[in-house]
């Protein structure tokens, strides 16, 4: 039984926690503002906004997703807001509607609605709005008609009227302006509800100081050892749609103890259902690798950004996923987690046995992912290039960790993705860098090296002639963005 | 009143940053943004309502097709026996099934409805199957058993035209003696080009919902360009007259040509459905299903051979097109005709042989798309001009400038250029974006910088107006008045994004005289308007705009007829404006409403039907010669370009464009034409590459494997400059056709890359194969790294042996 609220009102639904929200809000709830483009998150026609109580139980922070890989099950104890639920009565336009219109950002119309959302997700949002963030927020968005000019003048002008956005308590002035409607503001109060009556059931009535909500669904243990964990649902409600509605899942996505990230000493641990958006948010992240948001800028897109979950990535065992990649760099380890509770530490390199097979066992789930911090004089670097720049798969993507000490390679980890049938740690051309003066003969050594343990076949991503030609050329954009070398020398 | 819309003073201004044409206004009242696309308003508010949202009657049966899993073979056996066993399926219909003939090509009937007797591509339509709901219609798919004896697989038109496999005789376009000319040239190359297909990726994918009627009848809600071939198609296969099957549209989430032919088999699979089931049945494609089993823009294959004067005059152009055609015919004979008519693009050129080859292979029927085959043809002519430039160590622009048409040049179909703005265009976009300046600029940037390079290019575009198919360029409007005097608007046009309906309600209220607040348009259906030409070829607003314009005028001068007698008023000098009639300019004793309920009660008729059939077009499809056009579109672009010499990868930085809009109706509307239309074309210039194996399978089966620009991937500034054109009586209250045109603008992206890779790598040797993909560019950046290139980088309709895709 999944709880939430979806616009004003307030859903209980015995529908699959692994169907899709989009099925659930179009064709159960018949709120037919919200399209279908796609059904795999590459095109935000199904956008729609998912607010969360934050840890305050004061303020509900709204995210916008793609319905078509939100599970169901995700919903609970939120609020969900559709088109519908943001109109203004008597057919009157927000602020978001009209600057579309007037700047001509709508021409078929059938993208249209996820622009909205997402532009108002914006609008919700407690960052500041800027130029780059504004633009950032329809990132998601696929438009075919309208070449996009208009609709970044639509955003220009958002984002001068939220110029005037108090910093903090937005909402009663977003209200006002007439961003959201007023029922928003009892928001907090109603999502507090839910989650009460959830803690309630959740302790047989009895009261706890505990205020987490549960998982939408409770399984037994046997049904639990059955289940699909389902993270964020942006890769299995691509690959396996039909078959999620039909098996229990298991959600983790809300499992607060799967979610954080901190820091001990040198060793920074995150929990596994964390985000993309939460590693990008997340100081600790940022104090260690300031470029962060420079590499997640190429990787998938903000609402994908803020479902998708750091250990699906590494599950679902993409030889080019971006995450895994930029992780394998660090040298992270994962906490694996048997069904009787049994926990161990792996290295990440050691997951992946072939191509989409793990080494872990069945019952294994990635409860937490840990590295150490790269000190401040390491050099680090994320690099992915695909057919599109950004919201695309990579035809190659590349990490590289080296420690330098007076002008010497001492230790060095690189990874890359799509050249082989796994994730893969470069080995040998990491090897063949250790001990050596950083030189443009020593990157050239690395580049041989590099070509000899790759295996990259062609495919709809690029030949493999242009693969083993791409890692040659980012080894070498490694040493130039870390500074290593310099334009002069090259 | 929108009456006067625009001034032409701020029409023409540049419109780089702000755009204040569209009067703000208070979000309570929506309906004086009259000014702008009339549906956006509900678009944002999620109420406007596409195929999908029709609310569904109770009883609906969910249809799901059956595909051929191979692309060429002999279909042995359909056996549904155990899909018929699953929970909620109820019917699963094959070839058999059909009441009438099982066919629907549309200018050649060599395609069936249902596979009958061999599969001639991948995702064919075999059987349909019937369910109760749409995933146990899903679900069955699988359980249809079809078994398929293989037949060699053809992907690539060349092979296919040595094979003499076409689908319709080849054609010519001939004016003087190339054969003659070559000895007269000063400097002739040869050459290869090759385009890429594009998927039309419109969002809304493919889709109908039929019903059975009292009358034995079907009744087709469908997402269609063309509601008449969804009706006259549909008859045929039911075996029923045209009036037996009524088709409505309300409008459409995106066609850019996909849904001008290609709607038709899934409206008739529906109805068919629906007349053997009698009960309603839905069918929308999911969208893996839609890009595997529709066509696209075709991919073409050419050989170019130019020849110039000494001072770098054409005086002759050769060219072979080898067009992909796919498994059926479908639109392609009309889009390899369109190549011909757009081979030479906006250049007078006095020898041009143009011949024209449209090849069977086993690809689904490739069809319309934006452009419909002129765009792949004003490839092959810009890069046998690049190619000339290169070689003679020229800018292409001193060939380019040098040849543009001029009043009365011929076309090689013996059309003159009338009206011809082609120089203007050019000349205004180089001073206007000082086209000398961005040369120097780019030049400079590229002297100080050694890993990024910018590339400029200038595309210059001519494009014909009207189907080339002359009886096509005909349509009607029926205008209702109501006695409240609020108006009803039907016409044979679709609404698709193009803001056609909008133009339409604009000509009503501009020629009643009376607010475009009292006009709707009303959805698209065959039993209002009959015999329509499909919403294709820009010419919507103009056919369906000027049918509008004729019923209203007929209406107009029937209502002031009457205040005439009625008022005892001379009828000259009789006006409408602002819905206050007027006489010799001073408001008469009586208003809009007034007239209207008096015209009823004096038994006036309130409505009309006119029909509009565009004046003096002829064509001789035998000679290849005639006055096949209304007019000519001009313009022209300039593009810049940054690469990124490392990564291979780029940025379109400036798109800056002088376009030919003439008196534009409503340049709200017009300019995102230009934008949305050029922003598709850098697409199908640069990101968008259609991947087939050879075994006919698409590997760039969804939106993740097959990318179109983004938000990011747009040009950073893209300019649209007005001309100062008086535009053509046979547009639309002089208002040119926008539809097709700015897509050819994207070919300047092309170009642009070439520049910039050729300023890193002077030496570069890059092959005429659009699209430029990152990695065509990084492996033209870097060509000693690879000593044995791949086909691939030389031919985007050459398939990869690649069965697999490395998944995400």
């Amino acid at each position: 039984m999944s709880q939430f609220y979806l616009n004003n009102q307030l859903i209980r639904t015995d529908q699959p926690a692994g169907s899709t929200l989009l099925d659930f809000v179009r064709y159960n709830q018949h709120l037919k503002g919200t399209k279908i483009g796609c059904r795999e998150g590459d095109c935000g026609a199904c956008t729609v906004l998912v607010g969360e109580l934050d840890a305050t139980g004061q303020v509900v922070q709204y995210q916008s997703m793609t319905s078509c890989l939100t599970p169901l099950g995700n919903a609970h104890g939120k609020h969900v807001v559709t088109v519908e639920g943001i109109n203004a009565a008597r057919g009157s336009l927000t602020p978001v509607q009209q600057a579309i219109v007037q700047e001509g950002g709508s021409q078929c119309g059938f993208c249209t609605v996820g622009f909205v959302m997402s532009l108002t997700g914006h609008a919700l949002s407690s960052q500041p709005s800027t130029a780059a963030s504004v633009l950032a927020s329809i990132d998601g968005n696929i438009c075919r008609c309208t070449g996009y000019k208009s609709l970044e003048r639509a955003a220009a002008h958002l984002q001068q009227q939220l110029e005037q956005r108090p910093a903090t308590e937005a909402l009663p002035w977003l209200a006002e302006q007439g961003f959201v409607p007023q029922y928003f503001a009892d928001m907090p109060g109603k999502l507090q509800t839910l989650r009460s009556a959830d803690t309630a059931a959740a302790t047989g009535g009895s009261e706890t100081a505990d205020p987490l909500p549960t998982a939408a669904t409770s399984l037994d243990a046997p049904a639990a050892a059955r289940a699909r964990i389902l993270g964020g649902g942006t890769d299995l409600l691509v690959q396996q749609p039909e078959k999620l509605r039909a098996t229990d899942v298991e959600l983790v996505y809300d499992q607060s103890h799967l979610r954080g990230i901190r820091r001990e000493g040198t060793t920074i641990t995150l929990g596994a259902a964390t985000t993309a958006q939460q590693l990008l948010e997340s100081e600790v992240m940022l104090a260690v690798l300031p470029q962060l948001p420079r590499f997640l800028k190429l990787v998938s897109s903000t609402p994908i950004r803020q479902m998708g979950t750091v250990a699906g990535n590494f599950i679902n065992a993409s030889p080019i996923g971006d995450l895994t990649i930029l992780f394998l760099a660090l040298d992270a380890e994962i906490e694996l987690e048997t069904a009787a509770a049994h926990r161990r530490w792996m290295p990440l390199a050691e997951l992946y046995a072939g191509y989409k097979q793990l080494t872990k066992t069945a019952d294994e789930q990635v409860t937490a992912i840990r590295f150490e911090a790269p000190a401040a004089t390491d050099a680090f670097n994320f690099e992915k290039v695909s057919k599109r720049t950004h919201l695309d798969i990579a035809s190659v993507n590349t990490a590289a960790w080296l420690r330098v000490e007076n002008g010497v390679i001492r230790e060095a980890r690189l990874s890359a993705g799509g050249v082989g049938p796994i994730p893969l740690v470069l080995r040998q051309t990491s090897v063949a860098l250790v001990g050596r003066p950083v030189s443009v003969e020593t990157l050239r050594l690395a580049q041989q090296a590099a070509q000899q343990e790759i295996s990259p076949i062609s495919d709809v991503r690029g030949t493999e002639q242009y693969k083993r030609l791409l890692l040659h050329q980012l080894l070498e954009v490694h040493f130039v963005e870390t500074g290593l070398l310099t334009k002069e020398q090259l | 009143m929108v009456g006067k819309v625009i001034q032409m003073e701020d029409a023409k201004c540049r419109f780089s940053t702000s755009f204040n044409l569209i009067p703000t206004r208070l979000p309570s009242h929506p309906h004086t943004l009259t000014v702008n696309h009339l549906d956006p308003i509900r678009h944002v508010r999620g109420e406007s309502q596409y195929l999908d949202d029709v609310p569904v009657q109770h009883g609906t049966l969910y249809a799901a097709v059956v595909e051929s899993p191979v692309a060429h073979g002999k279909l042995l056996t359909v056996d549904a026996t155990a899909a018929l066993e699953l929970p909620g399926v109820v019917h699963v219909l094959t070839a058999r099934d059909i009441p009438g003939e099982n066919q629907i090509g549309g200018i050649v009937p060599d395609e069936p409805l249902l596979a009958e007797g061999h599969v001639h591509f991948r995702g064919q339509p075999v059987a349909l199957v019937l369910a109760e709901t749409e995933h146990a219609a899903h679900a069955a798919l699988a359980h249809v058993r079809v078994e398929i004896a293989p037949l060699p697989i053809i992907t690539d038109p060349r092979v296919a035209a040595a094979q003499g496999e076409l689908l319709v005789p080849p054609r010519t376009f001939r004016i003087g003696d190339s054969e003659e000319a070559w000895a007269g040239c000063a400097h002739v190359f040869e050459g290869v080009a090759e385009s890429g297909g594009q998927e039309h990726l419109y969002i809304e994918t493919q889709g109908a919902y039929a019903f059975p009627t009292e009358m034995g009848g079907v009744r087709i809600i469908s997402s269609t360009q063309g509601p008449t071939a969804v009706q006259r198609h549909t008859a045929h296969v039911l075996g029923l007259g045209m009036h037996q099957v009524e088709v409505d549209v309300t409008r459409l989430g995106g066609g850019f040509g996909g849904k001008e032919d290609q709607a038709t088999p899934w409206g008739a699979l529906a109805a068919l459905g629906a007349f053997v089931a009698r009960r309603p049945v839905k069918l929308v494609l999911d969208r893996m299903a839609d890009m595997r089993m529709t066509g696209k823009r075709h991919p073409y294959s050419s050989d170019f051979k130019i020849g110039l004067s000494a001072d770098l005059k054409i005086v002759a152009y050769e060219v072979t097109f080898y067009q992909n055609g796919g498994a059926a015919a479908d639109l392609s004979p009309a889009v390899m005709e369109r190549t011909l008519f757009h081979s030479t693009n906006t250049y007078f050129i006095p020898n041009v042989t143009a011949t024209a080859y449209s090849c069977r292979t086993h690809l689904p029927p490739n069809t319309a798309f934006r452009g419909f085959g002129g765009p792949q043809g004003m490839f092959v002519i810009e890069s046998a001009i690049a190619s000339a430039a290169e070689r003679l160590g020229v800018p292409a622009t001193e060939i380019q400038r040098r040849n543009l048409l001029r009043e009365g040049d011929l076309f090689p179909y013996r059309q003159p250029a009338e009206g011809c703005h082609a120089e203007q265009a050019w000349d205004t976009a180089a001073e206007l974006f000082d086209l000398p300046a961005r040369r120097r600029e780019v030049d400079e940037f590229n002297r100080t910088h050694r890993w990024q390079k910018k590339g400029l290019a200038v595309m210059p575009i001519c494009f014909g107006i009207s189907f080339t198919k002359t009886a096509m360029n005909q349509a009607r409007a029926l205008v209702h008045i109501y006695t409240d005097g609020s108006v009803g608007v039907s016409t044979g046009a679709v609404e698709m994004g193009q803001g056609v309906n909008t133009k339409i309600a604009q000509v009503a209220a501009r020629t009643l005289g009376i607010s475009v607040d009292r006009i709707k348009v009303e959805s698209t259906n065959t039993t209002r308007v009959a015999n329509t030409s499909p919403s294709a070829a820009s010419a919507t607003a103009d056919l369906n705009g000027k049918a509008t314009e004729l019923a209203c005028l007929a209406l107009r001068e029937r209502l002031l007829q009457l205040a005439s007698t009625e008022l005892s008023m001379d009828y000259e000098g009789l006006h409408i404006e602002n819905e206050q009639v007027l006489a010799a300019g001073k408001p008469a004793n009586t208003s809009w409403e007034k007239l209207v309920s008096a015209a009823y009660w004096q038994r006036v008729s309130l409505s009309e039907n006119a029909h509009h059939a565009t004046p003096d077009l002829h064509f001789d499809a035998t000679t290849n010669q005639g006055y096949p056009f209304a007019y000519h579109v001009y313009g022209t672009a300039l593009t810049t370009v940054q690469v990124d010499c490392r990564r291979g990868t780029y940025e379109v930085q400036a798109v800056q464009i002088a376009h030919d809009f003439g008196q534009s109706l409503n340049p709200a509307v017009d300019r995102g034409q230009i934008e949305g239309g050029a922003v598709q074309g850098i697409g199908w210039m640069t990101l968008e590459e259609l991947v087939y194996n050879e075994e006919g399978r698409l590997l760039s089966n969804s939106l993740n494997a097959y990318k179109i620009p983004d938000l990011y991937a747009a040009p950073k500034v893209l300019d649209v400059h007005f001309l100062d054109t008086p535009g053509h009586s046979r547009a639309v209250m002089r208002s040119k056709a926008v539809g097709e045109p700015p897509l050819m603008y994207g070919i300047g992206a092309y170009f642009a890359l070439r520049d910039a890779v050729r300023a890193f790598n002077p030496d570069s040797t890059i092959s005429f194969s659009a699209p430029m993909t990152p990695e065509k560019v990084l492996v033209n950046l870097h060509p000693e790294f690879t000593p044995t290139p791949s086909d691939a980088w030389n031919s985007p309709a050459h398939s990869t042996s690649a069965t697999t895709s490395a998944a995400s």
